[in-house]
């Protein structure tokens, strides 16, 4: 269902302003969404004005500072701060990406909008419940499928075969590219997203794998795939450069190729 | 979250995600249209969106344009005059917009459809051309009709 407007009781109200000490040099804001779900409150955007003499280049460093010293209720989550795991993915300066690779210096804004990633259910502060984005990663079966039994070495690739892989194996399914998409936002319930068809297709594309039929099958419906509509924020924000857009695209492409129709034909 | 009673209601969601607290409040959804920040693509996209509506607003324009022309020449002399004042002209002009814009987008999803321009500097440069093409297109085209003594004010 197309939303514009949050619903009722979720809409943020002004909240604290904690001011930078009289004589910071070089201060940022931050307007930082909170809410937390022990108190009647409704979510707030408190700004916190900070001097970024004191802590370091990344929007993490600056959310990490405020919890030390100013207010140690705020939730975020976080952990290897290089871009790896994926923890600490949020709406930062109007798009989704990671705090840890993201400097303070880069935003465009001084006023800078810290919010969780975008139309989720939040449990608390920048803490989204991401429960149904990983029950869509489970669904498209992120595993090798294979009709040969297991070798006693590994399974061999060409180069080339290998090479197919680059660009789609690297997600670190940290929820970016799927809470950007407008489709996403709108039909979450029936539509997988750029992150779980982007896996969905590292999985297609891997010459080991047999069960390409399958997994294609299992996609051809009119929301799970289709509901994409190359609005390519996913790719725009994608924090490892990778382009879900593309993957979904060509999974579209193999669904009418002329292999799959004969396929189907004789089945 | 067990003792906890789904809210799904309040906002269309069927996930049982928006779960009620025992202080009442439903778990809010994070913001969304009102945080983000726009990239040409989605632009184009919303853009496209709206061309479709603008144009069955001209189909149902164009039916009219033959309904009149076929209820005789009274008929139609008055919509020639309504279509050349300025208001008219304006409608027309929009939706010539809407036209090329539709021409535009189409080839720019047909070409996104094939799989090709979808790196984000080639779908950057198409969603621009998308966005801000129809509307030189159709000053050019509107100027070429007054400079030929075509449409006339």
């Amino acid at each position: 269902m197309v939303q514009l407007n949050l619903p009722r009781g979720s809409k943020p109200n002004t909240g604290k302003v904690h001011k930078a000490p009289a004589g910071a040099k070089n201060v940022k804001s931050y307007k930082v969404y909170r809410y937390d779900p022990e108190t009647d409150a409704d979510p707030s955007w408190d700004t916190f004005e900070v001097s970024s003499d004191d802590h370091g280049p990344m929007l993490l460093d600056a959310l990490i500072h405020i919890k030390n010293t100013i207010d140690p209720t705020l939730s975020f989550r976080r952990s290897c701060r290089e871009g790896i795991c994926g923890s600490c993915s949020m709406n930062i300066d109007g798009s989704n990406t990671l705090a840890c690779t993201k400097g303070w210096d880069e935003c465009k804004s001084h006023n800078i909008t810290i919010a969780p990633l975008p139309h989720q259910p939040v449990v608390k502060d920048l803490v989204t419940d991401l429960s149904l984005f990983y029950a869509q990663y489970d669904s498209i079966q992120p595993y090798l499928q294979s009709d040969i039994p297991d070798p006693e070495k590994e399974r061999l690739q060409t180069p080339e075969e290998r090479e197919k892989l680059d660009g789609l194996y690297e997600c670190i399914l940290c929820a970016c590219c799927s809470t950007s998409c407008p489709s996403y936002w709108w039909n979450q319930e029936e539509y997988i997203g750029p992150a779980a068809l982007l896996q969905s297709y590292r999985w297609i594309s891997d010459s080991r794998d047999d069960a390409t039929q399958k997994r294609l099958d299992d996609l051809e419906d009119p929301f799970k795939l289709y509901r994409c509509h190359t609005i390519m924020n996913c790719a725009q924000v994608c924090p490892k450069g990778l382009n879900p857009a593309k993957a979904i695209a060509e999974t579209k492409k193999l669904m009418v190729a002329p292999s799959r129709k004969k396929e189907k034909a004789s089945a | 979250m067990s003792n906890h009673q789904a809210a799904g209601g309040t906002n269309g969601d069927r996930t049982g995600r928006y779960v009620r607290h025992p202080n009442g409040h439903v778990t809010p959804m994070s913001p969304f249209t009102s945080v983000w920040r726009w990239h040409i693509t989605m632009v184009a996209s919303i853009l496209f969106r709206v061309t479709i509506g603008a144009a069955t607003v001209g189909a149902a324009l164009m039916l009219g344009w033959i309904a009149t022309a076929s209820s005789g020449a009274d008929a139609y002399a008055k919509l020639l005059a309504c279509s050349a004042s300025p208001l008219g002209l304006f409608v027309w002009f929009g939706l010539t917009v809407v036209l090329f814009s539709f021409l535009l987008n189409g080839a720019r999803h047909l070409i996104n459809d094939m799989g090709k321009g979808l790196d984000l500097k080639t779908a950057n440069l198409m969603a621009r051309i998308a966005v801000w093409g129809p509307l030189v297109l159709a000053v050019l085209f509107w100027v070429a009709l007054f400079a030929t003594g075509k449409v006339s004010l």
